[in-house]
C-alpha cells in the first residue's frame, strides 16, 4: 500500500449539514490534522456525521481525533451522527463515555494563577514545620518516657542498628577522614612553607580535626548513610502498613522506630567522630613527614603542644548534635513518607539533604557560641 | 456486657474526608455483638478509610465513634491502650513487620500486654501460627514466604491476644479461589470458638453471602451509606438498583 496519509475533507450536505469525510490512513504512525480550524465551520453546522467510505485502517489515533470533533460540536450544541464511522470505533466511543468522568475528580491546580501558586507554596512550607515541630515535640514525649523507663522497643532491634551505623561505618569514616586530614595539610602547608613556618600545620591540622573537620565529616557521612538508609527503613514500613500496624498493636512508632535510631546516633557518631580526629591527624603527620621535611617526633611534639581535651571535647558536643540532627532528619521524612514506592526514594533523598543541611546550619550556629563563649 | 446482640461499636454522624476532600459523609450505623459485618462498595468509596477510621488511626472531619459505649476520641490514653489491646487488626498485605520473623510477629504483643514466660510465648504465638495453617513456620521472615501465607500470618497475629472484634481489609483479595474459601471457614470458626465481633472490607460476593450478618453498602459518588442489613435480603429486596446490580455482578435483568 502507498503511504496514504490520514486526510480531512470537509463537505456541506443538505439542511446545514456537516460531512467530515475521512481518507487514508489513521493509525499512531501519522499526525492528526488539527480539530480546531473546523471550530467555525461546526459552530455554523446544524449537524455532523461521518464518512468513512474511504478510510484505510484506523487504530485509537482515529479515536482522539473523534473525541475532539465532538467535545469540538458539544461545546456548540451541535448533534452528532456517528453511523457514518466503523462499527468498532462507534464501539471503543461509547466505551469511553459508559462511565462519565466523576466530579470533582480532574486535578485542575495546574493552571492556578502565580500568585495562588505562591500562596500555595507558603502553606506547604507552613505545614512542614509544623509536622518539623510536632515530630519533635512527640521525640521529646518518647524520651521522657525512656527517662522513666516506660518506652518500649526491642533490645534486638537497638544493637543491629548500633552495628549498622557503628562498626559497619568504619572503612568509609576512615577513608574519608584520612583523606580530609592530607588535604588540610597540604593546603596550611604550602602557605605557611612561605614563612618558613611550616611545623605549625601539626596546629593546624590538629585544630582543624578535633574542633571541627572530624565531627562535620562524620555527621555527612552518616547523612548520607544512615539518615538515608533510616528514612527508607521508616518508608517502607509506612508503604507496608507495618508503622499502622504498630500504631493498632497499642506501640508508639516513635518508641519503637526513631527512639532506638536517634539513641545509636548520640552513641555511635561521637565515638566515630573520635576516631574521626585520630586518623585526620595521622593522615596530616604523613603528609608533613614525606613531603615537607618534618619528623615523626617534631610532629608529634607540636601536636601534643596544640591540642589538649578541650578541642576534642567541643569537637564531640558538635558530632552529637549532628548525631541527632540526621537521626530526627532520617526518621521525619521517612514516616512522613507517602504509599507509594517512589514516596520511599523521596524520602530517602530528602532525609540526605535535610539532614546535611541541619548539619551544616548547626555547625555555624556552635562554632558562633563557641566563639562567643571564648571557648 | 458481652451478651450477644447488643451494640459493640456505634458510628454516629461520621464524616471522612482527606483535607478538603470528603469521602463519606453523615454515616450512621451500628454493629452488633458477635455479628460479621460487611462493608460493602465499590473501589474508592472509602471502605479502606472508613477502616481506618474505626481502629483510631484516622481522625473524623465530624461524628463519633463509641466502643461498648466508650468514645474513641474522647478516651484518655490509658483508655485507648485499653480498647486498642482488644482489636485485631489484619491489613491488606499482611503488613508484618518485616524484621521480625513470624513468631515475633505474633508475640510481640503477648511480651508487651502478659506477664507469661517466654516459653508460654513462644508455644502460644506457635499455637496462633498453627491454627492459620502456617505450623512449623515460625522462623521465617515474612519476606521469605507467599503473600497468600504473609496475610494468614497478619491473621495470626491480628488474634494473638484473643480479640474482641477483629477488622479485615479484603481478606481473600489476592488469594485463590480455595486458600479465600479457607479463610472465610476460619474467620466463622473465630467467631464461634472467640464470640469475637468481625468486621470485613471485601468485594468477594461469595464471601459477602456466606459469612456475612449484617452490612453496609456506600456509594461513591452520593458519598454516604445507601443500604444496610444483611447481605442476602439486601440481594433481593433491596431497592437501590445499584445495590442490586452489585451484588448480582449486573447480572440480573
Ligand atoms: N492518603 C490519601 N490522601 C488523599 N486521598 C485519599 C488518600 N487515600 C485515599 N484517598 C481517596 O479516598 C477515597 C477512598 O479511598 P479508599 O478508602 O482507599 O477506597 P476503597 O478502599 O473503598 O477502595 C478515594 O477516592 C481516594 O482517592
Ligand atoms: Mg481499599
Amino acid at each position: 500500500m502507498t503511504a496514504a496519509e490520514c486526510l480531512l475533507e470537509v463537505a456541506t450536505g443538505n439542511d446545514g449539514e456537516l460531512i467530515l469525510r475521512l481518507r487514508g490512513d489513521w493509525t499512531v504512525s501519522r499526525t492528526l490534522p488539527p480539530s480546531e480550524p473546523l471550530r467555525p465551520a461546526i459552530a455554523g453546522a446544524r449537524s455532523l456525521r461521518f464518512d468513512d467510505s474511504t478510510l484505510l485502517a484506523w487504530d485509537s489515533l482515529l479515536i482522539v481525533f473523534l473525541r475532539r470533533v465532538m467535545a469540538l460540536a458539544h461545546s456548540h450544541e451541535v448533534p452528532v451522527d456517528v453511523h457514518g464511522l466503523p462499527q468498532g470505533a462507534q464501539r471503543l466511543l461509547a466505551l469511553s463515555r459508559a462511565v462519565p468522568e466523576r466530579a470533582g475528580a480532574q486535578r485542575t491546580d495546574g493552571r492556578a494563577a502565580w500568585l495562588a501558586r505562591l500562596g500555595a507554596s507558603v502553606i506547604v512550607v507552613g505545614e512542614g514545620l509544623r509536622a518539623l515541630l510536632s515530630f519533635i515535640g512527640e521525640i521529646a514525649l518518647a524520651v521522657g518516657r525512656l527517662l522513666r523507663g516506660q518506652a518500649r522497643f526491642r533490645r534486638a532491634d537497638f544493637l543491629l542498628i548500633l552495628q549498622q551505623c557503628g562498626a559497619q561505618a568504619l572503612p568509609i569514616v576512615s577513608l574519608i577522614s584520612f583523606l580530609v586530614g592530607m588535604i588540610l595539610a597540604y593546603v596550611g602547608a604550602v602557605q605557611l612553607k612561605q614563612f618558613g613556618a611550616q611545623i605549625f600545620v601539626a596546629d593546624l591540622v590538629g585544630l582543624g580535626m578535633a574542633r571541627e573537620m572530624g565531627a562535620m565529616m562524620t555527621a555527612i557521612i552518616m547523612a548520607g548513610r544512615t539518615g538515608a538508609a533510616f528514612a527508607a527503613q521508616l518508608g517502607t514500613m509506612t508503604v507496608g502498613e507495618e508503622i499502622d500496624a504498630l500504631r493498632t498493636s497499642g506501640f508508639s512508632p516513635m518508641d519503637f522506630l526513631v527512639l532506638p535510631r536517634m539513641l545509636a546516633l548520640v552513641l555511635m557518631v561521637p565515638l566515630l567522630c573520635l576516631y574521626a580526629d585520630l586518623l585526620g591527624i595521622l593522615g596530616g603527620a604523613v603528609v608533613a613527614i614525606t613531603s615537607f621535611d618534618i619528623s615523626f617526633s617534631q610532629y608529634h611534639d607540636q601536636t601534643l603542644a596544640a591540642l589538649d581535651l578541650r578541642q576534642f571535647g567541643l569537637g564531640l558536643i558538635k558530632a552529637a548534635v549532628f548525631g541527632v540532627l540526621v537521626a530526627i532528619a532520617g526518621c521525619l521524612r521517612g514516616m512522613q513518607c507517602g504509599r507509594s514506592a517512589a514516596a520511599v526514594g523521596d524520602a530517602a533523598t530528602s532525609a540526605v539533604v535535610t539532614g546535611i543541611v541541619w548539619i551544616i546550619v548547626a555547625d555555624a550556629l556552635l562554632t558562633i557560641l563557641y566563639d562567643m563563649l571564648g571557648w | 456486657m458481652t451478651n450477644p446482640g447488643s451494640a459493640h461499636v456505634e458510628v454516629s454522624g461520621l464524616t471522612m474526608a482527606y483535607g478538603g476532600f470528603v469521602v463519606q459523609r453523615d454515616l450512621d450505623f451500628t454493629i452488633g455483638r458477635g455479628d460479621i459485618f460487611v462493608i460493602m462498595g465499590g473501589s474508592g468509596c472509602g471502605k479502606s478509610t472508613l477502616l481506618r477510621h474505626l481502629v483510631g488511626l484516622q481522625q473524623p472531619a465530624a461524628g463519633d465513634i463509641r466502643y461498648s459505649g466508650t468514645s474513641f476520641l474522647q478516651a484518655s490514653p490509658e483508655q485507648r491502650a485499653h480498647l486498642l489491646q482488644r482489636f485485631g487488626v489484619m491489613y491488606q498485605q499482611g503488613a508484618l513487620w518485616s524484621s521480625m520473623t513470624l513468631a515475633e510477629n505474633v508475640a510481640l504483643a503477648l511480651e508487651q500486654y502478659t506477664s507469661l514466660s517466654p516459653a508460654e510465648i513462644r508455644e502460644l504465638a506457635s499455637f496462633k501460627l498453627a491454627l492459620v495453617g502456617l505450623a512449623g513456620f515460625e522462623d521465617y521472615y515474612p519476606s521469605e514466604i507467599s503473600g497468600g501465607m504473609q496475610k494468614r500470618a497478619g491473621l495470626a497475629r491480628a488474634m494473638a491476644l484473643d480479640p474482641e472484634i477483629l477488622f479485615f481489609d479484603e481478606p481473600s483479595a489476592g488469594l485463590d479461589p480455595i486458600s479465600s474459601r479457607r479463610l472465610d471457614e476460619l474467620i466463622v470458626e473465630l467467631r464461634e470458638s472467640l464470640g469475637a465481633t468481625i468486621v470485613i472490607v471485601t468485594h468477594e460476593l461469595p464471601s459477602i453471602f456466606t459469612i456475612g450478618t449484617n452490612g453496609i453498602f456506600m456509594d461513591a459518588e452520593r458519598r454516604t451509606i445507601v443500604a444496610s442489613g444483611n447481605p442476602r435480603q439486601l440481594r433481593t429486596e433491596c431497592e437501590d438498583p445499584k445495590v442490586r446490580e452489585f451484588l448480582t455482578r449486573g447480572e440480573q435483568s
